[in-house]
């Protein structure tokens, strides 16, 4: 019985689409290339969502497809973007012009071309991973992203969000900041000089939250305490945060819907 | 040999790309950039690294025919056309030299335009669904730290919208600091603000000694057990 | 038991399915509608659109496009309506995509905006695509210095030798300004850590909404301005439509995220419903099973 009323609902649906498209209210599948890819778009993104119903072969359907279309997407971008230009380009710049991008010929060649052997090297033996043996090799270039992260995230972080955050937050108390330091007003204000203090004092008992060298007992268990709260106000603010953003991105695919495909708006 | 060099790559390029930030002068300055660049490129193998183990992984539930194998045989078909018509840029309006893989017109943009970009944007909409049922099963005030959540998350919820302005906004001058807007804008950028600054500077004393650790070669999870 | 208790009973073991039910249609109904209400710009906003207006004409401004399909809906009227900002100003625009996606991203907005509202723009002289280059932060790290040695050519394969907007630029301290559109890793972020710290290049940008709240501490101090999700994109529309008359025309063009803050507010709305009724279920039961507990106790 209950089949029989999904599939009395699909007809219905079928119908009054058919006859939409067949008024010219809708793009036709068969009459253009966008119109076919217009309709399949759109029966992607309702399979998709007919996993908010039950798990169903459409949904995994869809799911599949998208795997394997998305990592071929990456490879492709991946090799025309980076691998062509920056490897082929440096190492074989006329067989690349030549081959693949004609504007690779007007390049300088770069005197220390043969450096590049070192990545082609070390992405050979990436890729050895897939092999049968030798998959050990593959450390050697997984070592090269691991050494290249870590030194580059080291600085970074050290700089821009230790000391930086850090420094930023011991200029902030003042009430005053300079107009010509960024979001600088020139203009001092008890009111700001107020929320700085309550900031920087919500800072230092979140951050005592965190510290676990000394039992949370007493004074400094009750200012962690605090810090837990403020964490709180910041997850709370995330959470709101985040429905607004996953909302937003409903939005957009219903008016895919309604917009593109079914042209009732 | 098959951990010491791995090691000892580490160690040399992650010193190098520190040295360089104090000594930006030859040669680390240069090095800095030539093992960047190398990162650059070896990050774009791994992409074909990560479409060879979809293959692999795909190619052997077919062959094995193991439960849901069809499914896999869509994944395999998209992955493999799509690496086609991208590899020759089959479709392209400019033709294969002409211009780049992703102008309009072209197959490779046809995979685009209508199954990667419908599918993406779907499977993250779906999030909005989720996030309304958690809202309304798990989202309670059990306690005080729960119930400043919800609070705070509510306020943020009704602020961020014109009701939030439109609630409060019969309120006099003298209680501008009781809307809706002022507490979004304070909680934002006071107690948010400290919070995660707090956090930050927290993952950022995390990140620095894992990645001294890594350098230094006291980490060594990367390289596995063999 | 009551007829209220099993209402109760019911709603608190209610199938999620009801719930997405009622999501569901609030945003179709409400985008049906096309309901748009006023925005007040935030300072944060205020901030990006004042930087822009700043800018003498002809200031080099750094575009990367740090998004895909996944977040489109939220960061694409930002885009559109900074790359109208930036056009409106006289600003030569460079775009980049540190993800595979985001190359798509740049040829929408320039196929969107650009050639359609602005032909008389040229490539290579007002704007160019640089493309997408894999590494991520890796990628910043060698413009930061040196440009030219990772992006030999544009998108479309054309030499950058020969492309006259080049000419002056060796690295990322040549723009005068990093504008960068960003749903996650790499993104804001990193363009913070490895591009405007070091480099002290003013940096602003957007983001998704997921992600704004982790930006804030980066304002103002290494963060010029920062633009959370879709409200912020209409708090960035409605100031242009303050300050350029001629984006009132057309709302479906220039008013995208206006208009989705319709929706947005509706469906915002029902969350808010779910929340309160889901918490008067629990307190209810919650003090009923106590109630229950205590007679129990006083059984025994």
């Amino acid at each position: 019985m209950k089949r029989i009323m999904w599939l009395g609902i699909l007809a219905i649906i079928l119908l009054v689409l058919a006859l939409r498209t067949a008024q010219g209210h809708m793009l036709n599948p068969f009459d253009s290339f966008h119109g076919f890819g217009t309709w399949f778009a759109a029966l992607l993104t309702l399979a998709i969502m007919s996993f908010l119903y039950n798990d169903n072969p459409v949904y995994r359907f869809a799911e599949h497809l998208f795997v394997g279309v998305s990592a071929a997407y990456w490879m492709v971008m991946g090799f025309w973007s980076t691998l062509v230009p920056n490897l082929f380009g440096k190492l074989w710049p006329s067989l690349t012009a030549k081959l693949f991008i004609p504007g690779i010929a007007d390049q300088p060649r770069d005197p220390l071309w043969f450096l590049y052997f070192i990545p082609l090297v070390f992405g050979i033996l990436l890729l050895l991973r897939l092999a049968p043996k030798g998959g050990y090799l593959s450390r050697w270039a997984l070592a090269l992203i691991l050494g290249t992260t870590a030194g580059l995230r080291l600085i970074a972080f050290l700089t821009a969000d230790f000391m930086g955050q850090i420094r930023a937050t011991l200029n902030s108390v003042a009430g005053y900041v300079h107009p010509s330091l960024p979001g600088g007003t020139g203009v001092f204000s008890f009111e700001q000089m107020f929320w700085d203090v309550v900031s920087v004092i919500a800072i230092m008992a979140a951050l005592s939250y965190f510290y676990f060298s000394k039992e949370h007992k007493g004074n400094f268990g009750r200012f962690s305490r605090v810090g837990i709260w403020v964490l709180m106000i910041t997850f709370g603010a995330g959470f709101g945060y985040t429905v607004m953003g996953r909302i937003a991105l409903l939005v957009g695919r219903v008016e895919f819907l309604l917009v593109d495909w079914l042209h009732v708006l | 040999m098959k951990r010491t060099i791995p090691l000892l790559i580490t160690g040399v390029v992650g010193t190098v790309l520190v040295v360089a930030y104090f000594i930006p002068h030859p040669p680390f300055d240069s090095l800095r950039e030539d093992f960047s660049i190398f990162f650059d490129i070896i990050a774009s193998v791994a992409f074909i690294l990560g479409g060879g183990n979809l293959i692999r992984m795909h190619g052997s539930r077919i062959s094995r025919k193991e439960s849901n194998w069809p499914y896999s045989v869509v994944t395999v078909l998209g992955f493999l056309l799509t690496l086609f018509v991208g590899l020759t840029k089959l479709g392209n309006p400019n033709g294969f030299l002409g211009s780049s893989v992703t102008t309009s017109g072209s197959y490779f943009y046809a995979a685009y335009e209508y199954i990667f970009r419908p599918a993406a944007a779907t499977m993250f909409a779906l999030l909005a669904f989720y996030v309304a049922s958690a809202s309304f099963r798990a989202f309670r005030a059990k306690n005080a730290e729960a119930t400043i959540l919800l609070l705070v998350a509510f306020i943020v919820l009704i602020g961020r919208t014109f009701v939030g302005e439109l609630l409060t906004s019969w309120l006099p001058d003298s209680l501008h600091f009781l809307t809706i807007p002022y507490l979004v804008e304070k909680i934002m950028v006071v107690l948010n603000f400290a919070g995660n600054r707090a956090i930050m500077i927290g993952i950022a004393l995390g990140i620095v000694s894992t990645s001294l650790k890594v350098i230094i070669g006291i980490d060594r999870s990367y390289l596995g057990s063999g | 038991m009551s007829r209220f208790m099993t209402i109760v009973e019911k709603l608190d073991t209610l199938d999620k399915r009801w719930v997405f039910l009622v999501v569901g249609l609030a945003v179709v109904v409400s985008t049906i509608f096309r309901l748009t209400f006023p925005e007040r710009p935030t300072p944060m906003v205020c901030a990006i659109y004042e930087k822009i207006e700043s800018l003498p004409e002809g200031s080099r401004v750094l575009l990367p496009f740090d998004y895909d399909p996944g977040s489109e809906p939220e960061l694409q009227p930002m885009a559109d309506a900074f790359v109208r900002h930036c056009c409106e100003k006289g600003l030569v625009m460079y775009f980049i995509a540190l993800w595979p996606l985001g190359q798509n991203m740049v040829d929408g907005v320039i196929r969107r905006v650009l050639t359609v509202e602005y032909p008389d723009l040229e490539y290579g002289v007002d704007y160019v695509d640089m493309g997408y280059k894999a590494g991520n932060e890796g990628v910043i790290a060698v413009i930061l210095t040196d440009l030219k040695k990772l992006y030999t050519t544009d998108a479309h394969g054309s030499s950058i030798q020969r492309i006259p907007m080049m000419e002056g630029i060796s690295n990322i301290r040549s723009f005068d300004l990093i504008l960068n559109i960003s749903a996650g890793y790499p993104g804001l972020k990193e363009w913070i850590q490895y591009a405007g710290t070091p480099g002290n290049i003013p940096v602003a940008g957007g983001c998704t909404a997921v992600q704004a709240p982790l930006l804030y501490p980066y304002h103002p101090e290494q963060l010029l301005g920062l633009m959370g999700g879709i409200k912020a994109a209409a708090e960035y529309e409605a100031l242009l439509l303050q300050g350029y008359p001629k984006f009132r025309n057309d709302k479906n063009r220039f008013q995208t995220a206006l208009t989705r803050m319709g929706p947005q507010t509706i469906a915002h709305l029902s969350i808010v419903f779910f929340i309160i009724l889901g918490n008067i279920t629990f307190q209810i039961l919650r003090r009923r099973r106590a109630q229950e507990r205590q007679s129990q106790q006083r059984q025994e």
